[in-house]
């Protein structure tokens, strides 16, 4: 049995049980036994004192890459479960476009035992809904499920084929599974690099023009409804998007999304160096659609933040901007992107805290992202006064593929605990840094 | 060049990280001795390299064609896509000037080998060029090469980006016809969104002070094409003929035509070709311009491009006299003597 720990004097955000307030929070044996508003005595516990900090549920991502197996030298499931634990996460979804891709149990099996042996982070695998990734017939979907699968994607690529998006959506639904699509029509976005607007025009650069994300949004809602199907949208970039989503929602229609920090935080204005660390898809669009994204995490029409966090090398991004590879990383700048939402008074701290916790933990039916009593102790502490500026080189991600270097960002992540186990430390982190140096 | 805005608004953010590869400081973009392009190039700017163009363009009549002004320096032209035109007339002005002028055409080196072309252009680099004349097919090269090597960096077009030797050249002819463009009216007819010679000729022309109409079927437009410069836009090209002092007439791409931009050559010649019927639609002494090279009976009709109006040959010869001036310019800050020969 685990030893009781006591947090102490901690402000408790927990959205899942609309809880805001000064309370101590206990955990043993792996699960929060109690939310007391005076500190229980002391006597065999450790104590943490968190005065003047934040207590959370531990974030959960929906969408992260982590390459392996196949790509390691961008990231492995250890680096990218260290850099999520790092940035508060203490679940994430892998994205199945492995090589080989996770299309069968021998590799959802891999990724499941490599997560259990890092000890960081829960890794949930999710499962391709085409064999091979290739959009042409349906992955084993029941068999990936009874393996750990919680979701399917051929993310990073879209089914273009309608007649087989619908089966699978049908398919899926009928197995109790979530799809997840990534919306794009690559008949629009074919060899473009960025958003088709203003700044691609004076760069030069090929365009990829938003109705690539808005019409396949429109086709795969259209599906999902006919077939009643519940269907989670990826990375959702333009304001029709979120408009299209926002109808769909009040029709009835089961559809979920999300929404990432990079596509929050900044706008095309961000390549206008040529700089591939802004390449990614989908690409940065202009300031309307970012307020619509910001007015979609508000109204919750958007239930999730999540990072799309994509690491590579310097190989794939140290490159012509038409030829490097799409994507950033983001676990390790998240949390503090979204909290600088809220100090810029554009979104309440308890929507924030929402949209990294039980919003997308409610998405998957997850028992993950909530405090309550008896629930895992998968938490995160804050302060929420502490600034700090991102330096790639501090990563523990492999990937230094960030837009965000030199940004000075608000809120600091100090512990992650994953079922009652502290997983992350800044003061180690430090302190362990400093013995390097 | 970065436009001014987001230069500053990037340069002022602490960007040398450890995801920035060694060597890349944003800040070498604003260094005066690189040609980029002329995205925010002032006029007074512009007019300088003309300037000096016209005075170079006297030593393409001495006989001897030689100027000691660039003597032990060294030209390096890095050719990533074919050219016959440009890369030549480099290497002439180069020659003129007394440079060592080295042509390495990429398509037969390295890149086929596997090797990037940061990793060729830093090669080369550490061959201690003065000048880097750069040609590649992705936008935005020179830029990326000029945040990375310590040479002065030319471009010699880039992607669908710019051209701006091309743009500057032209200017050149025009001025040298009409003495200033200001309140001339210049139509350029054909793929505007594909083209890095349009990309640069409506920021300079328009910097100049002529006014600028642009011509093509809509897929040839790129969206928000005013935020090169103030144009008007014309889907007819009577319409932009109409009056006009100049016709630049772009090349139709047809190693690019993988994509249905238009139906087939023949409706394109129909409905966008200069023909001796429409070039009447222009002022009586209008100039016909075209960067080359051509595609006689397609964009232009033979008779066209030989008749009295056409400027293409002065193009070709202003060209080298402008790029004499863009070379020297380039070295200018490792030592080189700005002045024109007397």
């Amino acid at each position: 049995m685990q030893r009781r720990i006591i947090v102490r004097g901690a402000r408790i955000l927990d959205p899942s049980q609309d809880l805001d307030e000064k309370r101590c929070l206990v955990m043993e044996g792996g699960r929060i036994v109690a939310l007391p508003r005076r500190p229980p005595r002391a006597r065999t516990a450790t104590e943490v004192d968190a005065r003047g900090l934040w207590l959370m549920p531990g974030f959960v991502d929906l969408h992260v890459h982590l390459r392996e197996p196949g790509h390691e030298h961008k990231e492995t499931i250890e680096t990218g479960a260290r850099a999520a634990v790092e940035g508060g996460f203490t679940t994430i979804v892998a994205m199945p476009n492995t090589s080989p891709p996770n299309d069968c149990r021998a590799v959802t099996e891999l990724v499941l035992e490599r997560a259990r042996r890092a000890k960081l982070a829960r890794v949930l695998p999710a499962g391709s809904i085409t064999r091979g990734l290739e959009g042409k017939e349906l992955s084993d979907m029941g068999e990936l499920r009874d393996a750990g699968c919680v979701l399917f994607t051929d993310d990073g690529r879209p089914v273009m084929d309608s007649g087989l998006m619908r089966r699978a959506l049908e398919y899926s639904s009928g197995l109790g599974a979530l799809l997840m699509s990534h919306s794009e029509d690559v008949s629009l976005s074919k060899n473009g690099s960025m958003h088709e607007g203003e700044v691609s025009t004076r760069l030069g650069l090929r365009g990829i023009p938003a109705t690539a994300e808005d019409v396949m949004v429109m086709r795969d809602v259209a599906l999902a409804e006919e077939v009643e199907a519940p269907l989670h949208i990826g990375h959702v970039s333009t304001a029709r998007s979120v408009h299209t989503i926002r109808e769909a929602r009040r029709r009835g229609a089961l559809i979920t999304c999300e929404c990432t920090p990079h596509h929050f935080s900044l706008t095309e204005e961000a390549c206008s160096s040529y700089d591939t660390a802004c390449k990614m898809m989908p690409p940065l669009r202009p300031e309307a659609d970012r307020r619509a994204i910001v007015a979609g995490m508000r109204d919750g029409t958007i239930q999730a933040i999540a990072t799309d966090h994509a690491p590579h090398s310097l190989v794939e991004k140290d490159l012509e901007f038409d030829r490097a590879a799409n994507g950033v990383v983001g676990l390790e700048t998240a949390f503090s992107l979204t909290f600088k939402l809220v100090d810029e008074g554009v979104l309440p701290l308890f929507r924030a805290v929402e949209l990294l916790t039980s919003g997308p933990a409610k998405v998957l039916g997850l028992e993950a992202g909530t405090l309550r009593e008896g629930s895992l102790a998968d938490i995160v502490l804050v302060d929420p006064t502490a600034h700090w500026t991102v330096d790639p080189k501090t990563f523990s991600s492999k990937g230094r593929n960030t837009p965000f270097t030199g940004w000075r960002l608000p809120g600091r992540i100090l512990s992650t605990w994953v079922s009652g186990k502290t997983v992350f430390d800044r003061k180690e982190k430090t302190r362990s840094a400093k013995g390097r140096a | 060049m970065v436009r001014s805005k987001s230069r500053r608004k990037l340069a002022s953010q602490d960007r040398r990280g450890g995801s920035e590869p060694p060597g890349d400081d944003l800040s070498k973009l604003g260094d005066p001795r690189h040609l980029l392009g002329l995205d925010g190039m002032r006029r007074a700017e512009i007019e300088e390299i003309l300037d000096s163009a016209f005075a170079f363009k006297e030593v393409l009549d001495r006989p001897i064609k030689k100027v000691p002004t660039l003597r032990g320096k060294m030209v390096i032209n890095l050719f990533f896509e074919p050219s016959t035109r440009t890369r030549t007339s480099f290497e002439i002005a180069g020659k003129l000037l007394s440079a060592d002028v080295i042509n390495f055409s990429a398509s037969a080196s390295a890149l086929e080998k596997g090797e990037t072309l940061l990793d060729t252009a830093l090669n080369l680099q550490a061959m201690r060029p003065d000048v880097l004349v750069v040609r590649s097919a992705s936008s935005g090269v020179p830029h990326m090469l000029a945040r990375r090597l310590e040479c002065a960096i030319v471009s010699a077009g880039d992607g669908w980006h710019e051209h701006p030797t091309q743009a500057l050249l032209d200017a050149m002819s025009l001025r040298e016809r009409w003495g200033s463009l200001d309140g001339r009216t210049v139509a350029i007819v054909g793929d505007i969104a594909r083209s890095r010679v349009a990309g640069s000729n409506i920021r300079c022309l328009t910097s100049l002070g002529a006014r600028v109409r642009v011509c093509g079927p809509r897929t040839m437009i790129p969206r928000n094409v005013e935020s090169l410069g103030k144009v008007t836009i014309h889907h007819r090209i009577a319409e932009a003929l109409e009056a006009a002092d100049a016709v630049m007439m772009l090349r139709i791409q047809k190693e690019r035509s993988s994509e249905p931009i238009y139906p087939s050559d023949r409706e394109y010649s129909r409905l966008f070709g200069l023909n001796t019927m429409n070039v009447e639609l222009l002022e009586k002494d209008a100039l016909i311009l075209h960067p080359g090279p051509m595609n006689r009976g397609i964009e232009i009709e033979p008779a066209v491009a030989d008749g009295p109006r056409s400027i293409i040959l002065d193009q070709v010869e202003n060209g080298v006299a402008l790029r004499m001036a863009v070379l020297c310019r380039a070295a200018r800050s490792v030592g080189a003597s700005l002045e024109a020969p007397a």
